[in-house]
């Protein structure tokens, strides 16, 4: 059962890693990410002015695009998600702004389309009991902090995934793959978001503190459904920086540490781009390959 | 009509309306459902701003309502029905006293059957600070100062019923009759109180008039979870503090840390928690906090000199008699630091909690590395009040408290004729005008007897 | 020079305009702080979030000026805790745009170092811009 997915600009060009383990891992679990077939940016920010209607067209024409492809989209980048679950609320409680856009638009949009994120269909439709089911390797003893960031789950009042005080969706995620759940107090804390185009010097600090409180609880890994957290705490973290001494923590997308449990190969692991290589931690695994019996090492 | 009163809730309130009733010549039916009355103010520690011993000012009234030749007390006791007569007005109420499997008559308050428990369960009364034996009264200055068995954790009674009723066998492995498990307080009671076999009892008494006085509760931890959500054991609420404060409470007075017993040095109180919070919990401001928390913070430094307190605050609300006094001094005397922000998250690092605040008079974020926190949380009704209200057909404001028939002029008055209100189950309010309102509550009573007297 | 407050300020222009762009009701706010507390870059700005509000409560539009509204991450923690269901980034935002308005835009494409440009992922580019400029 395939299900449309709006990929975003980010995740199809500087963080590609997401998309492929997000497409790989989906494809292995029955549920392959069909990609939207026409698509455009969906502008990064949810507009917050009250009269917001031209700035709400690009999100408006993502959404017509759901409607047409069966009217249920699923997203991997949490910026995406976010810009895309309040465009749909708005819409559905201001029909007369929606009539209005629709005026700019070549198609209407009929107000319908359910956005939901990834992380929602793992935990509703596949369960963590199916998931778990379908891990090969079960990542025991690898100590993993779930970093969610802020944009998935504020303001809990629209987004309704799960509580910003008190989250578990990524924790459950990482049980379900044999990890050991690293509970951190800086674990929605924000990155900095965009202040690191103009005030790179913030999301340094941030990270800093981000990082240095998951190192201080044990975390031999972070794992983040954003692109850009992923970056502002990535980054920082190369060589010249020296940020944690020799203590550096990967940071990971949540898909890429499933496409390890469930066993599928490296290619779809997307880890070549990151600032501090993830690899070397699953090399003490004794991991097996889907669909590889020759590889299967127990 | 009975010139007879009945009073729902045995707090300091129904105690003061009993009293003044009773004291008239009336009788009074008082009703409780702990073992034993005195509501919250049994569990404080001082009072402000006094700083009178609470169990001190509060005995000499709970042991003349022991004795009182005019008071029925049942304790241990909820209300089962409440049926109005028509003709009269009068009120037939039927109480449902839970069996507390010890005879009453015969027990003597010795003690020994709590001395000999082998089980402690969590005390509801003690707030998480300290454990109660499965048979329990709740403080030593109990009125009644009887015990009561808590049957759930009760290994013998379990154990019989579950004999009774097939679900363990009922013979030993020698074709013996099996015995129950424990069964210490039996073996010891030198009086022979102990009774297994005591079944609920239904009493029904009739009355001309009501007092409803069933108090209030505190907002869970729960429901914060930028506060730890109850899950830091060195985060504490006002009521649980009390019992640290308390000299006869579980840590003789000390004040410890829940977590290690060590004694914290910086303390980090916090207002407003839950309260003034129509987003996410109560709208009102719960009157009593910012004086209960100075207060507390003055008698932290009395057992911790060497200790720092802050408090956070967004107001400070001191109108009462004596109370903007009684802040200068926590401030000037005792040097707790007010710091004018809400805090936004906190955190366990280690052995310490991480406090984020803000100080907006000195336009700073601020981090406190604190030993131990406590929430002023916000004053809740009690879940009893609407059970209540829906017997009795009494109206309640959107927050749950009851609603007088008049918030201006009769504020001690309920929309039903013969049934008056009286305390925090109307909403937070400190322990002079609970009394204040207790006594108007039971002159209104009287006035009604009294009228009866006159035109029959 | 003391600050004149009257209903000229308070019931302004200017406090009309923030409140229309940002649909949010200014004095509902009973500054409690606890937006300021948890704010993540309060620490390195010149007035807190919470001093924002109060400026714009009472119409004084100097708080324009202010680092605190270019700082501002969208993190969206202060709305998510404020006992008020106050929004606030939809006030930074209706600052932001009154600003802009007047000033012109905070952020020019060419100023973007190329490197930058490498490196970044672009929402963070397209994020700044639509939060710099008009």
């Amino acid at each position: 059962m395939s299900i449309a997915y709006f990929p975003g600009c980010t995740l199809s060009t500087k963080a590609t890693g997401y998309d492929i383990s997000g497409r790989a891992v989906a494809q292995a679990l029955g549920m392959p990410l069909e990609e939207l077939p026409e698509w455009q940016c969906c502008g990064a920010t949810f507009p917050l002015a009250t009269e917001n209607s031209m700035a709400l067209i690009a999100p408006t024409r993502i959404l017509t695009q759901v409607q047409k492809s069966g009217g249920k989209v699923t997203t991997l980048c949490a910026i995406c998600f976010h810009v895309l679950r309040r465009s749909q609320n708005f819409l559905e409680a201001h029909p007369e702004m929606l009539e209005r856009i629709n005026w700019f638009t070549e198609e209407p949009y009929d107000g319908k389309a359910t956005v939901t994120h990834f992380l929602e269909i793992l935990r509703d439709e596949v369960t963590w009991k199916g998931l778990a089911e379908k891990v090969t390797n079960p990542l025991k003893g690898l100590k993993v902090a779930p970093y969610y960031g802020c944009l998935l789950l504020r303001p809990p009042s629209e987004i309704k995934m799960d509580d910003p005080d008190n989250p578990t969706i990524l924790h459950d995620c990482l049980a379900a793959l044999g990890c050991e759940v690293v509970d951190f107090p800086y674990q929605s804390e924000c990155c900095g978001s965009y202040l690191t185009v103009s005030k790179p010097e913030l999301p340094h600090k941030l990270a800093n503190e981000i990082l240095e409180s998951a190192r201080r609880h044990g975390a031999q890994a972070l794992v983040t459904a954003c692109p850009l957290c992923q970056f502002n705490l990535d980054y920082p973290q190369r060589p010249e920086h020296q940020m944690l001494m020799g203590n550096e923590i990967p940071v990971l997308y949540f898909t890429q540490l499933m496409a390890v449990a469930l066993g599928l190969e490296q290619a779809t692991w997307g880890m070549d781009k990151h600032y501090i290589d993830p690899r070397p931690l699953f090399e003490s695994f004794r991991l097996s390959v889907v669909g590889d019996p020759l590889k299967t090492d127990h | 009509m009975r010139e007879r009163a009945l009073i729902i809730g045995a707090g300091i309130a129904g105690i003061q309306a009993a009293l003044d009733i009773a004291n008239s010549g009336y009788e009074v039916v008082l009703v409780e459902k702990e073992p034993s009355i005195g509501g919250h103010m049994a569990q404080l520690s001082e009072t402000f701003p006094t700083l009178d011993c609470s169990q001190c000012i509060m005995t000499p009234r709970t042991v003349e309502v022991g004795h009182h030749e005019n008071i029925r007390l049942y304790t241990y006791s909820d209300i089962e029905s409440i049926k109005r007569d028509g003709s009269d007005g009068d009120f037939t109420v039927t109480i449902r006293r839970h069996a507390a499997y010890i005879d009453w008559d015969k027990c003597n308050g010795c003690g020994t059957c709590q001395e000999k428990c082998p089980f402690k369960v969590e005390s509801i009364f003690e707030r998480g600070i300290g454990p109660r034996k499965v048979v329990y009264t709740l403080s030593p200055q109990a009125v009644p100062n009887k015990p009561v068995i808590d049957a759930e954790n009760c290994r013998y009674l379990q154990s019989l019923w579950d004999m009774q009723a097939g679900r363990i066998p009922s013979v030993d492995k020698n074709g013996n009759p099996a015995k129950p498990k424990c069964g210490a307080c039996l073996k010891f009671c030198p009086t022979e109180a102990i009774d297994f076999e005591q079944k609920d009892t239904l009493i029904e008494e009739k009355v001309g008039a009501i007092i409803v006085s069933t108090g209030y509760d505190l907002f869970p931890q729960s429901r914060l979870p930028e506060y730890g959500g109850g899950n830091i054991p060195d985060v504490v609420d006002g009521l649980a503090f009390e019992r640290l404060l308390a000299a006869s409470g579980p840590t003789a007075g000390k004040v410890i840390r829940p977590s290690d017993g060590k004694q914290p040095l910086e303390v980090v109180f916090i207002q407003c928690s839950g309260s003034r919070d129509p987003e996410r919990g109560m709208p009102y401001c719960s009157k009593i906090c910012c004086m209960y928390t100075a207060k507390q913070a003055i008698l932290y430094k009395h057992r911790v000199p060497e200790g720092q307190a802050y408090v956070f605050y967004i107001d400070v609300r001191a109108g009462g008699k004596g109370y903007e006094e009684f802040l200068n001094r926590a401030q000037e005397e005792e040097g707790v630091v007010y710091l004018r922000g809400k805090v936004s998250k906190l955190f366990r690092e280690g052995d310490k909690i991480i406090v984020k605040g803000a100080d907006t008079l000195s336009n700073r974020t601020v981090e406190i590395a604190a030993d131990m926190v406590v929430l002023a949380t916000a004053v809740v009704p009690r879940s009893s009040s609407s059970q209540i209200a829906e017997m009795l057909d009494l109206e309640m404001d959107e927050n749950g408290f009851f609603t007088a028939s008049d918030e201006e002029l009769e504020p001690v008055a309920s929309n039903i004729a013969g049934i008056f209100l009286a305390g925090t189950g109307l909403g937070p309010k400190d322990i002079p005008e609970t009394v204040a309102q207790a006594s108007g509550a039971a002159a209104k009573v009287l006035s009604l007897f009294q009228r009866e007297k006159v035109t029959a | 020079m003391r600050t004149r407050i009257s209903s000229a300020s308070v019931r302004g222009d200017f406090v009309t305009q923030v409140e229309t762009i940002s649909g949010q009701s200014l004095l509902a706010c009973n500054q409690c702080g606890k937006c300021s507390a948890g704010c993540p870059v309060a620490f390195g700005v010149d007035i807190l979030p919470n001093q924002v509000i109060r400026l714009a409560q009472l119409g004084i539009q100097d708080v324009l000026e202010s680092q605190t509204i270019w700082t501002c991450a969208a993190c969206l923690t202060c709305v998510s805790r404020c006992p008020k269901g106050i929004d606030l980034p939809r006030v930074m935002e209706a600052l932001r745009l009154i600003y802009m308005e007047n000033s012109g835009n905070v952020i020019e494409p060419t100023s973007i170092p190329e490197t930058m440009v490498a490196e970044v992922p672009q929402l963070a580019i397209i994020g700044g811009f639509r939060k710099y400029s008009r």
